[in-house]
């Protein structure tokens, strides 16, 4: 477990190495999720006017 | 010999694409998640700490990829407007709108990992060097061409609108990348070659190329993912949507 700390310890690049990864992986981590909820929201649009036009005949 | 041709067109069309979209995003998640997962562990328990650079020089890991990716997506997007344009296929258009939001955001992972690597080494979070300010004008292209495409209500000629944009500037992606050749930039010149003679330690390329792959995989993924909503989206009233989407959901 030191060992792997002591790996990841970036020294004084901490910040820099650390900002830039992190900022990165929540960029590739959030959009994703917003794809998610973007393709579930078309989805159940659709599935909305589907229900409507069903009601309506 | 007709029937050894294969019929490129049928996938044009939105109804036969989506389905295989939606096989290969999967496959595609899987594979970015597994080279991106090999390339963080490459990067921070294989690779050698830099001679001169420390630890610093790891973020070059991310914002190598990040920035071929911003490029190479530019550049896929105007193949797919140019074939648009031409052939009047609307997959193109879809193709162009679901790859943008990945490179505009490849853009700015290469311009922010790009200032934290500048900031240690060059002692500034930024300079207006020729390189850094055509990076810039990409990721502001991407938001122009996002921005246009919203922008206008008939789907048609917002697509070529957009399609016009995109081919007008990709002139700015050999300006980015020959622009440490050009002029004198603070940025260094290409560790990668095109004609094969790489000035970089072996496991730092490995490192590299495969956090790329990876990169690729992710914008793949992506790209099938929202081409599948922008397709739903703007064939909401085509019979096979209504009939694929039923009621449920």
């Amino acid at each position: 477990m030191s060992s792997i700390l002591e790996k990841l310890d970036m020294g004084k690049y901490a910040l820099y190495v650390w900002g830039s990864f992190g900022v990165t992986a929540a960029c590739m981590i959030l959009e994703p999720l917003l794809l998610r909820s973007r393709a579930a929201r078309i989805q159940r649009q659709i599935a909305r006017l589907n229900r409507l036009e069903t009601n309506k005949r | 010999m007709q029937n050894r041709l294969i019929n490129w067109f049928k996938f044009s069309s939105p109804a036969t694409f989506y389905p295989l979209a939606g096989r290969l995003a999967p496959i595609f998640w899987v594979l970015a998640i597994v080279l991106i997962g090999i390339g963080l562990y490459m990067s921070f328990f294989v690779a050698p700490v830099d001679y001169k650079q420390g630890d610093g020089y790891r973020i070059i890991f991310i914002h190598v990829p990040a920035s071929w990716m911003s490029m190479f997506i530019y550049i896929v997007m105007a193949g797919w407007s140019a074939i648009g344009l031409i052939f009047n296929t609307r997959l193109s258009a879809m193709m162009a709108q679901a790859l943008a939001p990945t490179g505009a955001m490849f853009a700015f992972v290469s311009l922010w990992t790009g200032s934290f690597w500048g900031k240690p080494m060059w002692g500034t979070w930024w300079v207006w060097d020729a390189r850094i300010t055509s990076e810039l004008i990409l990721l502001f292209l991407y938001l122009g061409y996002m921005a246009l495409v919203g922008a206008i209500d008939d789907r048609r000629r917002a697509d070529r609108a957009g399609a016009i944009l995109l081919l007008v500037g990709v002139v700015n992606v050999p300006i980015i990348y020959f622009s440490v050749k050009w002029w004198n930039t603070l940025h260094q010149g290409a560790t990668i070659k095109m004609n094969g003679q790489t000035s970089m330690d072996e496991t730092m390329l490995q490192t590299m190329l495969i956090m790329a792959l990876g990169f690729w995989a992710y914008s793949i993924a992506a790209a099938m993912v929202r081409v599948r909503a922008i397709i739903l989206e703007r064939e909401m009233g085509a019979t096979w949507v209504r009939e694929l989407i039923g009621d449920r959901a």
